[in-house]
């Protein structure tokens, strides 16, 4: 018989879970209430029922057309930040050098996107394409191609994309790394030994010793990319028309511009419940992903 | 209550978080009186009874949203009471989810 989960260290949890209540647990409640509910502010509110998950699942609606077009931007993005960012990372990981004092050089280097607020990312890049004063913009104009963020949509998303490529490789680079730095030494000296080629090195033993820290890798950036905010905001401002406007960006439009509270509180109980199983996939595929489950064996 | 009227509470949201954190108070009873072994089921992932009730409550949301959609909340029936009390289709989505909670908590 397996043995059983002593769940009761659980208990000792409670505090904080007393401190989530006040920071999560009502606000997450109001949103519920007001998922149902139509207000003209004043605290004063109207039953609605479902019609607001109504409207918003329905495309020909205006909520429902403009949650379900960000919603498509939003996961385009991140598929495209995670096709250039992962394999990007595991590059910069693999060309990093393994000991002396490049490896600190390397890794701060690495480090300094990571550490620069998102606002001022933002900002950066947002100067750095004007056609008018930013070094990017300006070199590409002179170079004789026609680069403006504020009026070309395809242009805008280029921006979005290497913005968020700048800020965020580190961090798979980085992960890989340390993926990479656990790999004992025994595993090269094999592979010299059986003649093994680069790329053999690194689909037999690399790659899958990354396994792990790429799935971290991969969920963070995820995650992250589908619920960016600033950058584009600071950037673009969801333009040109709408066609930088993320998830995000058409939430806080709806909740703060419109003061639409029901709208904005059923796209926002939808967004979350999008993230929750996402986040669940993954974090289950991570906790099962290589492990045979030894201690299973020896309970029997 | 005019300190909270910014939380904007109903009797339907209220009885609904009343029966979740029920839910959660059994929940946490069940697992310090009656300890349990995780096991692996249909999805090949080992579970507890927390998992299990975890999945059956996101996929209850799920199904709610997917009924919204593709179905719609037209009454399904009214009943002869006062001046007829309309019962949403939405409730089918309900028994399905219910349906479906039995079934994760016996082979997930």
């Amino acid at each position: 018989m397996d043995k059983t989960i002593n769940q009761k260290a659980w208990f000792l949890v409670l505090p904080v879970f007393l401190v989530v209540a006040f920071s999560a647990v009502l606000p997450l409640m109001t949103v519920v209430n007001y998922s149902m509910q139509d207000t003209f502010g004043n605290n004063q509110f109207f039953w609605n029922g479902v019609g607001w998950f109504k409207e918003l699942l329905d495309p020909s609606t205006d909520l429902g057309g403009r949650f379900l077009a960000s919603l498509g931007r939003n996961l385009l993005f991140s598929a495209i930040i995670l096709a250039i960012e992962v394999p990007l990372g595991i590059v910069v990981a693999l060309s990093m050098p393994r000991q002396g004092w490049t490896v600190a050089v390397c890794l701060v280097i690495l480090a300094l996107p990571l550490l620069i607020p998102w606002n001022v990312v933002g900002t950066i890049w947002q100067i750095f394409g004007r056609p008018d004063i930013g070094l990017l913009g300006y070199t590409l104009n002179s170079l004789g191609i026609d680069y403006n963020y504020v009026s070309n949509e395809f242009d805008a998303w280029a921006t979005v994309i290497v913005m968020d490529v700048w800020h965020w490789t580190s961090l798979v680079a980085l992960l890989c790394y340390a993926g990479l730095k656990s790999i004992p030494d025994a595993y090269y000296q094999a592979a010299q030994i059986d003649g093994a080629s680069r790329w053999a090195v690194f689909k037999a033993i690399q790659l899958p010793k990354m396994n792990r820290v790429l799935l971290i890798a991969v969920l963070l950036r995820f995650m992250d990319s589908f619920m960016i905010y600033t950058e584009p905001f600071v950037v673009t401002g969801g333009g040109p028309g709408n066609s930088t406007t993320f998830v995000s960006i058409e939430l806080v439009k709806i909740a703060l511009g419109q003061f639409d509270l029901g709208k904005a509180a059923a796209l926002s109980l939808v967004y979350n419940l999008i993230i929750l199983i996402v986040c669940w996939i993954f974090y289950t595929v991570m906790t099962n992903a290589g492990a045979e489950r030894p201690e299973k064996k020896g309970a029997a | 209550m005019e300190h909270i009227a910014w939380m904007a509470w109903t009797l339907p949201t209220a009885i609904f978080f009343v029966m979740l954190a029920l839910t959660l108070g059994v929940m946490t009873w069940l697992a310090a009186a009656y300890p349990e072994a995780e096991r692996v089921g249909v999805l090949r992932i080992p579970t507890t009874r927390g998992d299990r009730l975890f999945i059956s409550l996101v996929l209850a949301a799920v199904i709610h949203l997917l009924w919204i959609a593709l179905v719609g909340i037209d009454p399904l029936l009214t009943l002869p009471i006062g001046e007829g009390v309309e019962i949403s289709s939405l409730w089918l989505a309900t028994l399905i989810s219910l349906v479906s909670a039995v079934a994760i908590f016996r082979t997930v």
